[in-house]
């Protein structure tokens, strides 16, 4: 059932990263208008929305983790989403937050050690906002999985719905918390994709991303699965790539290759 | 029941805001009045008395604009009312602009308000820094032991052993 090799055999792996017609030309008619503009990465991330204009499903926002370049025993995508989001807690590793983790896995067979970051797949049909019965967890137009902490009334059903474990509930009260990053007891979270970053637009990629790169892996790679110009895209055709228990069918935003 | 709340509290603010304006009647009153320390700047984003009176209103839309449509604009974001309602003290440092006699504490207590929004957000522009590294938890143990640990086998199949998490 849960074989990791299983979408590979599957007739539908890398659809859900393929635009259909009309997102293509949405894509296209976007990336003319801004030619005069040099660098597909700027195009990709910049998307050109004010900040007073809601969301859309024109982009969907996502990442590539390549196992290959994940380093065992690093962990500097966890430390750059702690730094970003505040999430220290009380050196009680059973309750503190937690919206990244590094998994080591092994092959029993060969011995082959695989290490990748997991959070958040921000899947396309979050079975946590289907358990939700407050409406407080929720999928963006631009994909992204949110918890709307202002209707979260702390049931945690969310928490036992994710096939990833990747919400954390806050069990104590919080303090100096990041003026942008709102936390407090009694609710739950889980990996934003960087949501303020990826709102303010530009350049900034989500903050596990930015630590990993500046380590020289390279092993997350953050972009428009919309945008078929995107360097994720681009990737994600050219090369195989799979889906965390794929056999699910959630069609996840996060996807990974070398596993 | 919320309606009639609501109600009492209009009528409660516009007594607040009729005694703040009538100066002599706060010489003669029991409760001393709200004092309200003075924002960065000019003026609001709004008119001040429309401000006064529906600044409520302004946060809690803004509040579900940005949480479900991304949408940042600043004129009535949170964020924003901090940046310029908070106060410093004789050295420097910011005031949490919930404390005690601050922006968001002073007309609250004397209406009888509890606003939560402080469990949450950031109450100075500068919050954020990290706990002496003592108190805070050392990611780099990978979180073995974790909750959210040892479950590497049933996510990759059975090929594969969960090794690094869980120190079970
Ligand atoms: C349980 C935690 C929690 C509580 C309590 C809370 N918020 Fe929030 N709030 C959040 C989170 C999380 C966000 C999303 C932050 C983001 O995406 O930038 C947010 C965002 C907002 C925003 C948009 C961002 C900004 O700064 O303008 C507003 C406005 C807001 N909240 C208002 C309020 C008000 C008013 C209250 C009190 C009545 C409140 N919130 C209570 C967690 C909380
Ligand atoms: C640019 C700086 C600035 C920002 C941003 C700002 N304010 Fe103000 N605010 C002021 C100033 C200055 C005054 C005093 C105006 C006056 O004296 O008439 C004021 C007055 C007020 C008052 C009336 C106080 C009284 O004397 O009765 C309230 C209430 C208030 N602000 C709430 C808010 C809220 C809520 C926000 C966020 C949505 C906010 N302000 C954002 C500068 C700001
Ligand atoms: C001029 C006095 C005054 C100031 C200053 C003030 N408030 Fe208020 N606020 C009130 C009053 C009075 C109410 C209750 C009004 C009602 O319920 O109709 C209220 C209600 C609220 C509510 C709704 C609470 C609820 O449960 O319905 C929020 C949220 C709020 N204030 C946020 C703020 C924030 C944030 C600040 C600081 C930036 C602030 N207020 C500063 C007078 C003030």
């Amino acid at each position: 059932m849960t074989k990791a090799c299983e979408s590979a055999t599957r007739p539908r792996p890398t659809e859900n990263h393929r635009p259909d017609r009309r997102r293509f030309l949405g894509g296209a008619a976007c990336a003319g208008a801004l030619t005069l503009v040099p660098g597909v990465a700027f195009i990709s991330l910049a998307g050109a929305r004010s900040s007073e204009q809601p969301v859309s499903d024109e982009h969907r926002w996502g990442m590539l983790i390549d196992a290959n370049k994940c380093a065992e025993g690093c962990d500097a995508c966890v430390r750059g989403c702690v730094e970003e989001h505040g999430l220290w807690g009380h050196d009680r590793p059973e309750t503190d937050a937690q919206w990244i983790r590094k998994v080591t896995v092994r092959d029993k067979q060969t011995g082959h050690v695989t290490s990748l970051p997991l959070m958040c797949q921000h899947c396309q049909y979050p079975p946590c906002v289907d358990v939700c019965p407050t409406g407080a967890s929720f999928r963006r137009a631009d994909g992204i999985v949110l918890v709307d902490k202002h209707t979260c009334i702390g049931c945690r059903y969310c928490m036992m719905a994710c096939p990833y474990k990747a919400r954390s509930f806050i069990h104590e009260a919080l303090d100096q918390q990041k003026p942008y990053a709102p936390r407090g007891k009694g609710t739950v979270e889980s990996c934003t994709l960087c949501v303020h970053r990826v709102d303010a637009g530009g350049e900034r990629i989500p903050a596990c991303a930015e630590a990993c790169n500046a380590e020289g892996h390279r092993a997350m790679l953050f972009g428009d699965l919309n945008d078929p110009e995107s360097e994720l895209s681009q990737s994600l055709t050219q090369y195989a790539s799979e889906e965390l228990r794929a056999d699910l069918g959630l069609r996840l935003g996060i996807r990974y290759r070398g596993l | 029941m919320r309606a009639i709340a609501a109600f009492q509290r209009r009528v409660l603010l516009a007594v607040i805001l009729a005694l703040l304006a009538g100066a002599v009647v706060a010489a003669e009153g029991g409760v001393p009045l709200p004092v309200i320390p003075k924002g960065k700047g000019e003026q609001c984003v709004e008119p001040t008395p429309v401000i006064r009176r529906d600044h409520m209103v302004f946060l809690l839309h803004q509040r579900d604009e940005t949480m479900h449509q991304g949408v940042r604009s600043k004129r009535h974001s949170l964020k924003e009312c901090i940046e310029c309602h908070v106060a410093v003290d004789r050295e420097g440092r910011t005031i949490p602009v919930n404390a005690p006699g601050q922006f968001c504490a002073e007309c609250h207590s004397y209406a009888g308000v509890g606003i939560d929004c402080f469990q949450c957000h950031a109450a100075t522009p500068d919050s954020g820094s990290r706990p002496p590294a003592s108190a805070v938890h050392a990611s780099s143990e990978l979180h073995g032991g974790a909750p959210h640990a040892g479950f590497g086998g049933a996510l990759m199949g059975p090929r594969l052993a969960s090794a690094g998490e869980g120190s079970k």
